[in-house]
């Protein structure tokens, strides 16, 4: 049985009386110590599936429609929110992009990691501060027992989003969900991040879902991958399957959008036009008003995911690729 | 060889920070630190590095939006540092900036041609408003943009159009150096990609010489022809884009290409 089990997710927004679709049908499994990335750009439904994995969409405008979560056998969906505090507190836990927005400035990161600490698990304050420690030193910040005593002003960014990881691992989390976390930091700094993130899963044996809009991070970090578009997922694979064989014309012109590093390209293969807003209704594939590939099918039939192999899902009714 | 555009001799952008005041010692921040480069007509210069480098301020610095602490800057034979705002004003014409956020700075209350005509008329470039429209849909044209945007306001347009029209703004001056600094970093990858297309097309297309900052190494590659890598207020390499790339010489220059996360390379495992 996998540790996380999504089935037909919709999530809809409340605007001006209506409902609007905002992630529609999304199916993901997560194995145990397994990596799953979540690619896609602003909109596209990638943070709030997280949220909505988490729970955190209460107080918002955005409503479950439909589907279920399951993790560890719990359906999700159904608990109420203090059972899921009580049940699931400590067994999944999230960072973000920013780490300062998500750190209380006015604590210092040791009373704010012995606080995650306490809200979930019984034990002393000096208990509690040496497991603080530990985290620390954990997550290699140099120096843990003067650095527990400062503030997040006082740390670098790339430091700041290593407390939050710290925070997120203080009660074992089976489930770690990232949400861009180095897309704020710099790219030296990112790579201390990813590698980070492998190295606590190596030895923890814990999941993760790492969503970010950068194709190249997916591809280091993950063992499979689900691209998304719109609010659906367009192509789901491993993720040496994908980035042999791209079936989506989405996640080809992804691709064709980032630059080379090792040759030079004249033109970037850029996807023409622009993600449709929210209220202006698609007919047939979300996709087809900037697809190369569109015929006149996609412009009436929003396909239905196939199977390009085995474990490899394109939703497109003219797939690309080698298999096609 | 002949006399390059601008041509940056030891440049120093020196900041005080802390409060100061009695006995309490102001400390100096060396943002930038003894930087030289020269940019050719017709060439794009990119200065790359990480947050903090000192790279923004260069830009800042050129275009006086800070004050250069020491250096010259010779843009057509003529140092620009030391202009009295007076005398630099009929410079920004041919000095123009390209922002992450180019809205940022501009009255959300005035239409894309107000926007656009706004600098026409105090450049001199149109003497009136019919003179203007004709060169405003021209640019929008350029940049791609429909005509008919002309009447809208700003937050009627997505991060990419917004760049666009951006865009516009700097080019419709016919300048001859754009100092752009992070113009895409703000937007969607796809759209990024639309972008970056434009400005290296109306680059060439124009000629125009171009001083682009970044820390986005994959765009710095697609766009420039030479490279300035900056770290800690200096400059640690300057060299032809593809050697920068294929055989960086510094220490830093290498740990910085190292650490882009490439396709087929698996961290940890």
């Amino acid at each position: 049985m996998a540790l996380l089990d999504i089935r037909k997710l919709d999530l809809s927004i409340a605007r001006g009386g209506e409902l609007l679709p905002v992630v529609q049908g999304v199916s993901l499994s997560v194995e145990e110590n397994e990596t799953l990335g979540i690619v896609g750009e602003s909109g596209c439904g990638k943070s709030l599936t997280a949220l909505a994995i988490m729970g955190l969409l209460e107080g918002t405008a955005v409503r479950i429609a439909g589907g279920s979560v399951h993790f560890q056998g719990w359906d999700l969906l159904a608990l109420s929110p203090e059972e899921r505090r009580r049940i699931m507190g400590r067994q999944m836990a999230m960072i973000f992009q920013e780490p300062m927005t998500s750190l209380n400035p006015v604590y210092r990161v040791g009373d704010q990691i012995r606080e995650a600490i306490l809200q979930h698990r019984s034990m002393s304050r000096r208990q509690a501060h040496e497991r603080a420690l530990d985290l620390l030193e954990l997550v290699r910040i140099p120096d843990p027992a003067r650095r527990i005593d400062s503030f997040p002003h006082q740390m670098s960014g790339g430091q700041r989003q290593r407390v939050m990881i710290a925070m997120a691992l203080a009660c074992d989390p089976r489930l770690l969900i990232a949400d861009e976390p180095t897309t704020a930091l710099d790219v030296t700094v990112q790579k201390d991040v990813l590698e980070l993130i492998r190295g606590l899963q190596a030895r923890t044996g814990m999941s993760v879902v790492l969503i970010s809009h950068d194709l190249g991070v997916i591809s280091e970090t993950c063992d499979k991958v689900a691209v998304m578009y719109r609010g659906r997922i367009v192509e789901q694979a491993s993720t040496s399957a994908l980035f042999s064989n791209m079936s989506h014309p989405y996640t080809l012109g992804l691709l064709g959008s980032m630059p080379a590093l090792d040759h030079d390209v004249e033109w970037l293969d850029a996807i023409p036009g622009r993600v449709p807003t929210l209220d202006e209704t698609v007919l047939g594939c979300a996709f087809h008003p900037r697809c190369f590939a569109a015929k006149a099918t996609c412009r009436t039939e929003d396909p239905g995911a196939a199977a390009v192999s085995p474990a490899h899902f394109v939703r497109c009714h003219f797939p690309q690729g080698s298999s096609s | 060889m002949t006399r390059p555009l601008l041509d940056v001799r030891e440049l120093k952008t020196h900041f005080s920070i802390g409060r100061g005041g009695f006995m309490r010692r102001k400390s100096l921040l060396r943002a930038v630190d003894g930087v030289s480069f020269s940019i050719h007509d017709g060439e794009v210069l990119s200065l790359v590095g990480e947050s903090g480098c000192g790279k923004s301020t260069v830009g800042r610095t050129l275009t006086h939006l800070e004050t250069a602490t020491a250096g010259t800057a010779m843009f057509d034979g003529r140092d620009i540092l030391n202009l009295s705002p007076a005398e630099f004003r009929p410079l920004r014409r041919d000095i123009q900036m390209v922002f992450q956020d180019p809205f940022a700075s501009l009255n959300p209350r005035l239409s894309i041609e107000q926007m656009l005509a706004e600098p026409l008329f105090i450049h001199g470039l149109a003497r009136d408003r019919s003179e203007a429209r004709e060169r405003i849909v021209a640019t929008l044209e350029l940049v791609g943009m429909d005509a008919n945007s002309m009447s809208r306001y700003p937050h009627e347009f997505s991060g990419g159009q917004r760049q666009r029209i951006g865009i516009a703004r700097v080019m419709i001056l016919t300048p001859r150096l754009v100092i752009a600094d992070e113009p895409v970093s703000a937007l969607d990858v796809s759209i990024q990609a639309q972008v970056l297309n434009l400005i290296k097309r109306l680059q060439r297309d124009s000629g125009v010489s171009m001083l682009f900052i970044s820390h986005d190494l994959g765009a710095v590659r697609h766009i420039s022809d030479r490279v300035a890598v900056m770290y800690g207020g200096k400059l640690v390499e300057t060299g032809k884009t593809r050697q920068i790339f294929e055989t960086p010489r510094h220490a830093y220059t290498q740990r910085l290409l190292a650490s882009i996360p490439r396709f087929g390379k698996r961290i940890g495992r």
